[in-house]
Protein backbone atom coordinates (compact mmCIF):
# COMPACT_ATOMS: atom_id res chain seq x y z
CA UNK A 1 0.00 0.00 0.00
CA UNK A 2 1.57 3.38 -1.21
CA UNK A 3 1.65 5.72 1.90
CA UNK A 4 3.79 8.54 0.95
CA UNK A 5 4.85 9.55 -2.69
CA UNK A 6 7.54 11.44 -1.79
CA UNK A 7 10.07 13.59 -4.37
CA UNK A 8 12.69 10.41 -4.29
CA UNK A 9 11.17 7.58 -3.35
CA UNK A 10 8.06 6.24 -2.51
CA UNK A 11 7.28 4.36 0.56
CA UNK A 12 4.78 1.27 0.41
CA UNK A 13 3.21 -0.15 4.15
CA UNK A 14 3.78 -3.91 3.29
CA UNK A 15 3.46 -7.32 5.31
CA UNK A 16 7.08 -9.19 4.90
CA UNK A 17 8.37 -12.11 6.65
CA UNK A 18 4.69 -11.71 9.29
CA UNK A 19 6.33 -8.32 10.09
CA UNK A 20 4.84 -4.29 9.17
CA UNK A 21 8.07 -3.05 6.76
CA UNK A 22 7.99 -0.21 4.95
CA UNK A 23 9.12 -1.09 1.43
CA UNK A 24 11.20 2.49 0.36
CA UNK A 25 11.34 2.32 -3.63
CA UNK A 26 13.38 4.72 -5.53
CA UNK A 27 11.32 5.17 -8.53
CA UNK A 28 13.32 5.65 -12.04
CA UNK A 29 12.45 9.56 -12.60
CA UNK A 30 11.55 10.47 -16.23
CA UNK A 31 13.16 14.02 -15.95
CA UNK A 32 16.81 12.69 -15.71
CA UNK A 33 18.83 11.20 -18.36
CA UNK A 34 19.06 7.24 -17.83
CA UNK A 35 22.53 7.34 -16.89
CA UNK A 36 22.19 9.86 -14.18
CA UNK A 37 18.95 8.32 -12.81
CA UNK A 38 20.14 5.44 -11.94
CA UNK A 39 23.96 6.72 -11.02
CA UNK A 40 21.92 8.68 -8.17
CA UNK A 41 19.12 5.90 -7.84
CA UNK A 42 22.15 3.57 -6.78
CA UNK A 43 24.28 5.62 -4.98
CA UNK A 44 21.53 6.54 -2.54
CA UNK A 45 20.13 2.63 -1.83
CA UNK A 46 24.02 1.89 -1.28
CA UNK A 47 24.10 4.72 1.20
CA UNK A 48 21.16 5.14 2.98
CA UNK A 49 21.39 1.59 4.82
CA UNK A 50 24.94 1.69 5.48
CA UNK A 51 23.99 5.22 7.63
CA UNK A 52 21.05 4.77 9.50
CA UNK A 53 22.87 1.34 10.43
CA UNK A 54 25.75 3.50 11.26
CA UNK A 55 22.97 5.92 12.98
CA UNK A 56 21.52 3.60 15.44
CA UNK A 57 25.22 2.44 16.75
CA UNK A 58 25.12 6.31 17.51
CA UNK A 59 22.17 6.16 19.85
CA UNK A 60 19.74 7.57 17.52
CA UNK A 61 16.48 5.68 17.08
CA UNK A 62 16.21 4.34 13.20
CA UNK A 63 14.38 1.74 11.72
CA UNK A 64 16.17 -1.51 11.42
CA UNK A 65 16.99 -2.43 7.56
CA UNK A 66 16.01 -6.20 6.89
CA UNK A 67 16.67 -6.08 3.43
CA UNK A 68 18.48 -3.85 0.42
CA UNK A 69 18.02 -4.78 -3.66
CA UNK A 70 19.99 -2.28 -5.43
CA UNK A 71 18.89 -3.61 -8.76
CA UNK A 72 15.49 -2.43 -8.08
CA UNK A 73 17.02 0.26 -5.32
CA UNK A 74 14.37 -1.21 -3.15
CA UNK A 75 15.46 -0.56 0.71
CA UNK A 76 12.90 -3.43 3.17
CA UNK A 77 12.88 -1.93 6.27
CA UNK A 78 10.74 -1.45 9.90
CA UNK A 79 8.11 0.38 9.80
CA UNK A 80 7.90 2.86 12.65
CA UNK A 81 4.62 3.72 14.20
CA UNK A 82 4.28 7.08 15.18
CA UNK A 83 3.55 10.47 14.00
CA UNK A 84 5.29 12.64 11.94
CA UNK A 85 6.61 15.79 13.97
CA UNK A 86 5.81 18.12 11.14
CA UNK A 87 1.87 17.30 11.42
CA UNK A 88 1.92 16.83 15.62
CA UNK A 89 4.45 20.28 16.36
CA UNK A 90 2.35 22.88 15.75
CA UNK A 91 -0.43 21.69 17.85
CA UNK A 92 1.68 20.92 20.97
CA UNK A 93 2.07 22.98 24.28
CA UNK A 94 5.36 25.15 24.32
CA UNK A 95 7.04 23.11 27.25
CA UNK A 96 6.14 19.89 25.37
CA UNK A 97 7.69 21.42 22.15
CA UNK A 98 10.60 22.52 24.12
CA UNK A 99 11.10 19.02 25.04
CA UNK A 100 10.86 17.49 21.28
CA UNK A 101 13.18 19.66 19.90
CA UNK A 102 15.98 19.31 22.38
CA UNK A 103 15.52 15.70 22.33
CA UNK A 104 15.59 15.86 18.61
CA UNK A 105 18.95 18.54 19.04
CA UNK A 106 20.42 15.52 21.54
CA UNK A 107 20.11 13.28 18.39
CA UNK A 108 21.70 15.58 16.02
CA UNK A 109 24.45 15.83 18.07
CA UNK A 110 24.97 12.59 18.55
CA UNK A 111 24.83 11.91 14.70
CA UNK A 112 27.40 14.69 14.00
CA UNK A 113 29.87 13.53 16.80
CA UNK A 114 29.98 10.38 14.94
CA UNK A 115 30.80 11.56 12.11
CA UNK A 116 27.12 11.49 10.30
CA UNK A 117 25.58 13.73 8.40
CA UNK A 118 22.01 13.67 8.09
CA UNK A 119 21.79 16.00 5.26
CA UNK A 120 18.03 16.49 5.13
CA UNK A 121 16.66 17.28 8.19
CA UNK A 122 13.29 18.15 8.37
CA UNK A 123 10.07 17.55 10.90
CA UNK A 124 8.83 15.16 7.90
CA UNK A 125 11.53 13.25 8.37
CA UNK A 126 11.26 12.70 12.11
CA UNK A 127 8.76 10.19 13.81
CA UNK A 128 7.37 10.60 17.49
CA UNK A 129 6.56 7.29 18.88
CA UNK A 130 3.93 6.27 21.79
CA UNK A 131 6.57 5.79 23.83
CA UNK A 132 7.92 9.53 23.47
CA UNK A 133 11.31 8.76 21.34
CA UNK A 134 11.97 10.15 18.23
CA UNK A 135 12.96 7.74 15.15
CA UNK A 136 15.17 10.03 12.22
CA UNK A 137 13.92 8.33 8.96
CA UNK A 138 15.36 8.99 5.47
CA UNK A 139 19.03 8.72 5.51
CA UNK A 140 19.13 9.22 1.21
CA UNK A 141 20.77 12.12 1.49
CA UNK A 142 23.16 11.58 4.49
CA UNK A 143 26.81 11.44 4.00
CA UNK A 144 30.00 10.71 6.51
CA UNK A 145 31.97 13.57 7.25
CA UNK A 146 33.67 15.22 10.08
CA UNK A 147 33.87 18.94 8.79
CA UNK A 148 32.51 21.83 10.40
CA UNK A 149 31.16 23.02 7.21
CA UNK A 150 28.98 19.77 7.07
CA UNK A 151 27.45 19.61 10.35
CA UNK A 152 26.76 23.62 10.08
CA UNK A 153 24.94 23.68 6.45
CA UNK A 154 23.10 20.18 7.98
CA UNK A 155 21.84 22.30 11.51
CA UNK A 156 21.17 25.81 8.85
CA UNK A 157 18.94 22.73 6.54
CA UNK A 158 16.92 22.16 10.21
CA UNK A 159 16.32 25.41 11.52
CA UNK A 160 15.68 27.06 7.86
CA UNK A 161 13.02 23.91 7.72
CA UNK A 162 11.79 25.26 10.74
CA UNK A 163 11.26 28.28 9.50
CA UNK A 164 9.18 27.73 6.09
CA UNK A 165 7.34 24.77 7.83
CA UNK A 166 6.62 26.14 11.91
CA UNK A 167 7.32 29.63 11.33
CA UNK A 168 5.69 30.90 14.68
CA UNK A 169 7.61 28.91 17.04
CA UNK A 170 10.78 28.35 14.92
CA UNK A 171 13.02 30.20 17.02
CA UNK A 172 12.43 28.58 20.61
CA UNK A 173 12.04 25.38 18.52
CA UNK A 174 15.43 25.74 17.15
CA UNK A 175 16.93 27.20 20.83
CA UNK A 176 15.79 23.94 22.34
CA UNK A 177 17.42 21.94 19.45
CA UNK A 178 20.41 24.01 20.31
CA UNK A 179 20.62 23.04 23.73
CA UNK A 180 20.36 19.33 22.91
CA UNK A 181 22.95 19.37 20.89
CA UNK A 182 25.13 20.93 23.39
CA UNK A 183 24.46 18.50 25.65
CA UNK A 184 25.59 16.04 23.19
CA UNK A 185 28.85 17.09 21.00
CA UNK A 186 29.75 19.80 24.02
CA UNK A 187 30.09 23.46 24.37
CA UNK A 188 33.22 24.18 22.70
CA UNK A 189 32.19 22.43 18.86
CA UNK A 190 28.84 23.56 19.32
CA UNK A 191 30.01 27.35 19.68
CA UNK A 192 32.08 26.14 16.45
CA UNK A 193 29.41 24.93 14.70
CA UNK A 194 26.87 27.62 15.39
CA UNK A 195 29.46 30.45 14.31
CA UNK A 196 29.40 28.23 11.15
CA UNK A 197 26.36 29.03 10.71
CA UNK A 198 26.00 32.37 10.70
CA UNK A 199 28.77 32.43 8.36
CA UNK A 200 26.32 29.94 6.18
CA UNK A 201 23.76 32.26 6.31
CA UNK A 202 25.56 35.63 5.14
CA UNK A 203 27.33 33.52 2.10
CA UNK A 204 23.74 31.96 0.72
CA UNK A 205 21.90 35.47 0.37
CA UNK A 206 22.93 37.28 -2.34
CA UNK A 207 26.44 36.35 -4.26
CA UNK A 208 27.83 39.37 -6.53
CA UNK A 209 29.28 38.36 -9.65
CA UNK A 210 32.83 37.09 -9.79
CA UNK B 1 28.28 60.60 -7.56
CA UNK B 2 26.64 59.70 -11.38
CA UNK B 3 23.69 61.74 -10.42
CA UNK B 4 24.78 64.73 -12.62
CA UNK B 5 24.29 62.91 -15.51
CA UNK B 6 20.85 61.84 -15.14
CA UNK B 7 18.80 63.72 -17.96
CA UNK B 8 15.12 64.46 -16.91
CA UNK B 9 13.82 65.29 -20.80
CA UNK B 10 10.99 67.13 -19.13
CA UNK B 11 12.54 68.81 -16.31
CA UNK B 12 12.67 72.46 -18.29
CA UNK B 13 9.10 71.97 -18.45
CA UNK B 14 6.55 73.56 -15.45
CA UNK B 15 3.84 70.70 -15.13
CA UNK B 16 0.56 71.44 -16.65
CA UNK B 17 -2.45 73.27 -14.34
CA UNK B 18 -4.71 70.69 -14.27
CA UNK B 19 -3.80 67.42 -14.53
CA UNK B 20 -5.48 64.44 -15.61
CA UNK B 21 -6.06 61.84 -12.84
CA UNK B 22 -2.73 59.80 -12.62
CA UNK B 23 -3.43 55.77 -12.64
CA UNK B 24 -0.18 54.41 -13.57
CA UNK B 25 3.07 52.91 -11.60
CA UNK B 26 6.61 53.68 -12.86
CA UNK B 27 8.92 50.73 -11.96
CA UNK B 28 12.94 51.34 -12.32
CA UNK B 29 14.89 48.20 -11.87
CA UNK B 30 18.71 48.59 -11.79
CA UNK B 31 20.03 45.63 -9.28
CA UNK B 32 22.72 44.18 -11.66
CA UNK B 33 23.48 44.97 -15.73
CA UNK B 34 20.17 45.92 -16.98
CA UNK B 35 18.61 49.53 -15.96
CA UNK B 36 14.79 49.12 -17.55
CA UNK B 37 12.15 51.16 -16.85
CA UNK B 38 8.05 49.82 -16.93
CA UNK B 39 4.73 51.25 -16.90
CA UNK B 40 1.59 49.29 -15.48
CA UNK B 41 -1.44 50.59 -14.49
CA UNK B 42 -3.06 49.21 -10.68
CA UNK B 43 -4.56 46.31 -12.90
CA UNK B 44 -1.85 45.31 -14.10
CA UNK B 45 -2.08 45.98 -17.37
CA UNK B 46 1.61 46.24 -19.28
CA UNK B 47 1.98 49.48 -20.93
CA UNK B 48 6.12 50.03 -21.58
CA UNK B 49 9.13 48.01 -20.56
CA UNK B 50 12.39 49.59 -22.14
CA UNK B 51 15.65 47.72 -20.90
CA UNK B 52 18.70 48.84 -21.73
CA UNK B 53 21.23 46.31 -20.82
CA UNK B 54 25.01 46.10 -19.92
CA UNK B 55 27.40 43.75 -21.53
CA UNK B 56 30.40 44.20 -20.83
CA UNK B 57 32.83 42.56 -24.07
CA UNK B 58 34.59 40.64 -21.62
CA UNK B 59 34.07 39.38 -17.91
CA UNK B 60 31.84 39.42 -15.91
CA UNK B 61 29.68 42.95 -14.23
CA UNK B 62 31.83 45.53 -13.09
CA UNK B 63 29.42 46.70 -10.37
CA UNK B 64 30.54 50.42 -10.91
CA UNK B 65 30.76 49.82 -14.64
CA UNK B 66 27.17 48.94 -14.77
CA UNK B 67 26.63 51.64 -12.98
CA UNK B 68 28.04 53.81 -14.95
CA UNK B 69 25.97 52.50 -17.91
CA UNK B 70 22.54 53.03 -15.69
CA UNK B 71 23.28 56.33 -14.81
CA UNK B 72 24.25 57.28 -18.58
CA UNK B 73 20.81 55.29 -19.94
CA UNK B 74 18.34 56.64 -17.09
CA UNK B 75 17.33 59.62 -18.78
CA UNK B 76 16.66 58.23 -22.25
CA UNK B 77 15.05 54.67 -20.94
CA UNK B 78 12.41 56.75 -18.55
CA UNK B 79 11.91 58.78 -21.80
CA UNK B 80 11.31 56.26 -23.86
CA UNK B 81 8.76 54.20 -20.99
CA UNK B 82 6.77 57.35 -20.84
CA UNK B 83 6.94 57.72 -24.76
CA UNK B 84 6.12 53.66 -25.35
CA UNK B 85 3.23 54.34 -22.70
CA UNK B 86 1.94 57.14 -24.81
CA UNK B 87 1.75 59.47 -21.58
CA UNK B 88 3.46 62.05 -19.07
CA UNK B 89 4.54 62.09 -15.73
CA UNK B 90 1.28 63.63 -14.44
CA UNK B 91 -0.60 60.17 -14.93
CA UNK B 92 2.02 58.43 -13.06
CA UNK B 93 0.76 57.50 -9.51
CA UNK B 94 3.77 56.23 -7.71
CA UNK B 95 7.59 55.61 -8.78
CA UNK B 96 8.83 51.98 -7.68
CA UNK B 97 11.97 51.16 -7.62
CA UNK B 98 14.03 47.74 -6.74
CA UNK B 99 15.86 48.49 -3.17
CA UNK B 100 17.71 45.13 -3.14
CA UNK B 101 18.92 42.53 -2.99
CA UNK B 102 21.60 43.12 -5.80
CA UNK B 103 25.17 45.18 -6.91
CA UNK B 104 25.39 48.21 -4.32
CA UNK B 105 25.99 50.97 -7.15
CA UNK B 106 23.69 49.57 -9.60
CA UNK B 107 21.06 49.66 -7.27
CA UNK B 108 21.79 53.32 -5.59
CA UNK B 109 21.63 54.32 -9.23
CA UNK B 110 18.34 53.55 -9.80
CA UNK B 111 17.03 54.51 -6.31
CA UNK B 112 19.28 57.56 -6.83
CA UNK B 113 16.79 58.23 -10.15
CA UNK B 114 13.50 57.07 -8.37
CA UNK B 115 14.05 59.53 -5.92
CA UNK B 116 14.70 62.35 -7.85
CA UNK B 117 11.60 61.41 -10.45
CA UNK B 118 9.28 60.91 -7.27
CA UNK B 119 10.40 64.24 -5.35
CA UNK B 120 9.84 66.27 -8.61
CA UNK B 121 6.30 64.90 -9.51
CA UNK B 122 5.57 64.99 -5.84
CA UNK B 123 4.09 61.52 -5.56
CA UNK B 124 5.02 58.19 -3.30
CA UNK B 125 8.33 56.13 -3.10
CA UNK B 126 7.49 52.33 -3.41
CA UNK B 127 10.93 50.07 -2.54
CA UNK B 128 10.35 46.90 -4.14
CA UNK B 129 12.13 43.48 -3.83
CA UNK B 130 13.81 42.25 -7.23
CA UNK B 131 13.35 38.79 -6.02
CA UNK B 132 9.40 39.54 -5.40
CA UNK B 133 9.00 41.55 -8.73
CA UNK B 134 10.16 38.31 -10.46
CA UNK B 135 7.66 36.29 -8.83
CA UNK B 136 4.75 38.56 -9.19
CA UNK B 137 5.68 39.24 -12.69
CA UNK B 138 5.54 35.72 -13.65
CA UNK B 139 2.52 35.02 -11.56
CA UNK B 140 0.16 38.19 -13.75
CA UNK B 141 1.62 37.08 -16.73
CA UNK B 142 1.30 33.06 -16.93
CA UNK B 143 -2.29 33.56 -14.09
CA UNK B 144 0.06 30.94 -11.77
CA UNK B 145 -2.31 31.80 -8.31
CA UNK B 146 -0.38 29.32 -5.54
CA UNK B 147 2.65 27.62 -6.82
CA UNK B 148 5.62 26.48 -5.22
CA UNK B 149 8.15 28.89 -7.76
CA UNK B 150 11.58 28.49 -8.51
CA UNK B 151 13.60 31.54 -9.23
CA UNK B 152 16.97 30.79 -11.06
CA UNK B 153 19.05 33.80 -12.29
CA UNK B 154 22.40 35.19 -12.77
CA UNK B 155 22.20 36.36 -8.67
CA UNK B 156 19.62 34.05 -7.10
CA UNK B 157 18.37 30.11 -6.97
CA UNK B 158 15.26 30.06 -4.87
CA UNK B 159 12.25 27.60 -4.51
CA UNK B 160 9.76 29.36 -2.77
CA UNK B 161 6.20 29.34 -1.75
CA UNK B 162 3.49 31.63 -0.10
CA UNK B 163 2.31 30.24 3.34
CA UNK B 164 0.71 33.15 5.82
CA UNK B 165 1.79 36.57 4.55
CA UNK B 166 5.40 35.51 3.39
CA UNK B 167 6.88 33.54 0.03
CA UNK B 168 8.76 31.18 2.59
CA UNK B 169 12.29 30.08 1.12
CA UNK B 170 12.20 26.04 0.96
CA UNK B 171 15.34 25.88 -0.80
CA UNK B 172 18.56 27.85 -2.38
CA UNK B 173 21.77 27.96 -3.36
CA UNK B 174 24.38 27.71 -0.28
CA UNK B 175 26.81 29.07 -2.39
CA UNK B 176 26.19 30.96 -6.65
CA UNK B 177 23.51 31.34 -8.70
CA UNK B 178 22.49 28.79 -11.52
CA UNK B 179 23.21 31.70 -13.96
CA UNK B 180 26.58 32.56 -12.32
CA UNK B 181 27.49 29.08 -12.42
CA UNK B 182 26.79 28.74 -16.32
CA UNK B 183 28.37 32.18 -17.17
CA UNK B 184 31.73 31.98 -15.47
CA UNK B 185 32.11 28.40 -17.49
CA UNK B 186 31.19 30.02 -20.52
CA UNK B 187 33.61 32.98 -20.21
CA UNK B 188 36.26 30.12 -19.14
CA UNK B 189 35.24 27.95 -22.27
CA UNK B 190 36.08 30.88 -24.26
CA UNK B 191 32.29 31.76 -25.68
CA UNK B 192 31.38 35.24 -25.92
CA UNK B 193 27.61 35.90 -25.53
CA UNK B 194 25.55 38.99 -27.23
CA UNK B 195 22.21 40.89 -26.32
CA UNK B 196 19.91 38.32 -28.43
CA UNK B 197 22.62 34.98 -27.37
CA UNK B 198 23.04 35.53 -24.10
CA UNK B 199 25.53 32.48 -22.68
CA UNK B 200 22.87 30.30 -20.90
CA UNK B 201 21.01 30.68 -24.84
CA UNK B 202 24.56 29.39 -26.32
CA UNK B 203 25.54 26.68 -23.31
CA UNK B 204 21.93 25.25 -24.39
CA UNK B 205 22.49 24.60 -27.93
CA UNK B 206 25.49 23.21 -27.33
CA UNK B 207 24.45 21.25 -25.22
CA UNK B 208 21.71 20.17 -27.60
CA UNK B 209 24.09 18.73 -29.62
CA UNK B 210 25.73 16.50 -26.46
CA UNK B 211 25.44 13.06 -26.18
CA UNK B 212 27.84 11.55 -23.44
CA UNK B 213 27.12 12.30 -19.98
CA UNK B 214 30.36 13.18 -18.22
CA UNK B 215 29.77 12.14 -14.35
CA UNK B 216 29.73 15.60 -12.03
CA UNK B 217 29.18 16.35 -8.51
CA UNK B 218 25.21 16.30 -7.99
CA UNK B 219 25.08 18.54 -4.47
CA UNK B 220 21.58 18.58 -2.71
CA UNK B 221 21.70 19.10 0.90
CA UNK B 222 18.03 18.84 2.12
CA UNK B 223 16.22 21.18 -0.04
CA UNK B 224 19.70 23.12 -0.85
CA UNK B 225 21.63 22.99 -3.40
CA UNK B 226 25.48 23.80 -3.92
CA UNK B 227 26.97 24.80 -7.55
CA UNK B 228 30.49 25.71 -6.71
CA UNK B 229 31.83 22.13 -6.67
CA UNK B 230 30.01 21.90 -10.08
CA UNK B 231 31.34 24.26 -11.60
CA UNK B 232 34.98 23.43 -10.63
CA UNK B 233 34.87 19.96 -11.94
CA UNK B 234 33.15 21.40 -15.30
CA UNK B 235 35.96 23.87 -15.99
CA UNK B 236 38.47 20.75 -14.47
CA UNK B 237 36.58 18.71 -17.71
CA UNK B 238 37.18 21.29 -20.29
CA UNK B 239 40.58 22.20 -19.49
CA UNK B 240 41.20 18.41 -19.73
CA UNK B 241 40.83 18.40 -23.10
CA UNK B 242 39.50 14.93 -23.17
CA UNK B 243 35.78 16.14 -24.09
CA UNK B 244 33.70 17.70 -26.67
CA UNK B 245 32.55 20.77 -25.44
CA UNK B 246 28.99 20.50 -26.36
CA UNK B 247 29.40 16.84 -24.32
CA UNK B 248 30.43 19.47 -21.36
CA UNK B 249 27.60 22.02 -21.70
CA UNK B 250 25.29 18.70 -21.98
CA UNK B 251 26.61 17.07 -18.58
CA UNK B 252 26.36 20.71 -16.90
CA UNK B 253 23.17 21.72 -18.00
CA UNK B 254 21.81 17.50 -17.02
CA UNK B 255 23.26 17.63 -13.50
CA UNK B 256 22.63 21.09 -12.42
CA UNK B 257 18.81 21.14 -14.26
CA UNK B 258 18.40 17.87 -12.67
CA UNK B 259 19.24 19.23 -9.15
CA UNK B 260 16.78 21.49 -9.66
CA UNK B 261 14.37 19.91 -10.86
CA UNK B 262 14.60 17.44 -7.48
CA UNK B 263 14.84 20.42 -5.33
CA UNK B 264 11.67 21.62 -6.72
CA UNK B 265 9.58 18.23 -6.31
CA UNK B 266 10.78 18.09 -2.72
CA UNK B 267 9.32 21.70 -2.13
CA UNK B 268 6.18 20.25 -4.04
CA UNK B 269 5.83 17.10 -2.00
CA UNK B 270 6.64 19.18 0.65
CA UNK B 271 3.59 21.71 0.09
CA UNK B 272 1.23 19.86 -1.85
CA UNK B 273 0.77 23.29 -3.63
CA UNK B 274 -1.21 22.98 -7.33
CA UNK B 275 0.80 24.78 -9.16
CA UNK B 276 4.64 24.63 -10.30
CA UNK B 277 6.44 28.41 -11.61
CA UNK B 278 9.53 28.78 -12.92
CA UNK B 279 10.78 32.80 -13.22
CA UNK B 280 14.26 34.38 -13.66
CA UNK B 281 16.81 34.38 -16.71
CA UNK B 282 17.61 30.66 -16.07
CA UNK B 283 14.05 30.44 -16.83
CA UNK B 284 14.09 30.93 -20.75
CA UNK B 285 15.84 27.15 -21.09
CA UNK B 286 14.19 24.94 -22.77
CA UNK B 287 15.45 21.30 -21.41
CA UNK B 288 14.69 22.98 -17.70
CA UNK B 289 11.13 23.56 -18.58
CA UNK B 290 10.70 20.08 -19.58
CA UNK B 291 12.00 18.51 -16.61
CA UNK B 292 10.09 20.81 -14.27
CA UNK B 293 6.90 20.35 -16.25
CA UNK B 294 7.38 15.98 -16.02
CA UNK B 295 7.48 16.34 -12.14
CA UNK B 296 4.31 19.04 -12.09
CA UNK B 297 2.56 16.25 -14.29
CA UNK B 298 3.54 13.52 -11.62
CA UNK B 299 2.10 15.30 -8.67
CA UNK B 300 -0.63 16.61 -10.94
CA UNK B 301 -0.02 20.40 -10.69
CA UNK B 302 -0.29 22.77 -13.52
CA UNK B 303 3.34 24.19 -14.85
CA UNK B 304 4.29 27.05 -16.27
CA UNK B 305 6.94 29.13 -17.58
CA UNK B 306 7.51 32.90 -17.26
CA UNK B 307 7.66 34.15 -21.15
CA UNK B 308 11.30 35.57 -22.28
CA UNK B 309 10.59 39.13 -22.30
CA UNK B 310 9.87 39.15 -18.25
CA UNK B 311 12.49 36.33 -17.46
CA UNK B 312 15.30 38.18 -17.64
CA UNK B 313 15.22 41.68 -15.47
CA UNK B 314 12.94 43.98 -15.95
CA UNK B 315 10.99 47.39 -15.00
CA UNK B 316 7.33 46.14 -15.48
CA UNK B 317 8.04 43.70 -12.41
CA UNK B 318 8.90 46.13 -10.30
CA UNK B 319 5.96 48.55 -11.50
CA UNK B 320 3.49 45.76 -11.22
CA UNK B 321 4.54 44.48 -7.70
CA UNK B 322 4.87 48.45 -7.00
CA UNK B 323 1.08 48.36 -7.96
CA UNK B 324 0.55 45.70 -5.62
CA UNK B 325 1.98 46.79 -2.52
CA UNK B 326 0.14 50.73 -3.25
CA UNK B 327 -2.92 49.51 -3.68
CA UNK B 328 -2.39 48.05 -0.06
CA UNK B 329 -0.60 51.14 1.25
CA UNK B 330 2.07 50.37 1.10
CA UNK B 331 4.68 53.18 0.13
CA UNK B 332 8.23 53.87 1.87
CA UNK B 333 9.32 57.31 2.88
CA UNK B 334 12.33 58.50 1.43
CA UNK B 335 14.88 58.31 4.36
CA UNK B 336 13.63 54.41 4.49
CA UNK B 337 14.72 54.20 0.65
CA UNK B 338 18.34 53.34 1.44
CA UNK B 339 19.12 49.70 -0.68
CA UNK B 340 19.20 46.68 0.77
CA UNK B 341 22.18 44.52 -0.84
CA UNK B 342 21.36 41.27 0.99
CA UNK B 343 17.12 41.57 1.05
CA UNK B 344 15.68 37.93 1.61
CA UNK B 345 12.40 37.34 -0.74
CA UNK B 346 11.28 35.54 2.99
CA UNK B 347 11.85 39.26 4.68
CA UNK B 348 9.21 40.90 2.78
CA UNK B 349 5.69 40.69 4.13
CA UNK B 350 3.05 40.47 1.54
CA UNK B 351 -0.39 41.44 2.33
CA UNK B 352 -1.97 41.14 -0.96
CA UNK B 353 -1.99 37.73 -0.95
CA UNK B 354 -4.92 36.41 0.67
CA UNK B 355 -5.48 33.01 0.57
CA UNK B 356 -7.05 32.00 4.05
Amino acid sequence: MLIKKGAEANLHLEEWQGRKVIMKRRMPKAYRLLQLDSDIRTHRTLHEPMLIHRAKEAGVPTPTIYMVDLAESNIIMQYIEGKQVKQILNTLPLSEKARICRSIGTSIGLLHKHGIIHGDLTTSNMILTSQGKIHFVDFGLSEHSEELEARGVDLHLMKRALQSTHHKSAKQCFEAILAGYTESVGKETAAEVLKKIQEIERRGRYIEER
Amino acid sequence: MYVSKLETPWSPQPLPKNPQKPTYILGIESTADDFSVGITTLNGKILANIISAYMPPTGGIHPREAARHHAEVAGETIHQALKKADTNPNQIQAIAFSQGPGLGPCLRTGATAARALAAYLKIPLIGVNHSVAHIEIAKLITGAADPVTLYVSGGNTIISAYEDGYYRIFGETLDIAIGNCLDVFARQAGLTQSPNNPFGAIIEQLASRGKTLIPLPFTIKGMDLSFSGLLTATVEALQSRKHRLEDICFSLQETAFSMLTEVTERALAHTEKPEVLVTGGVAANKRLQTMLKTIADEHNAHFSAVPKQYALDNGAMIAWTGALAYKHGITTPIERSEVKLKWRLDQVHVPWINRE
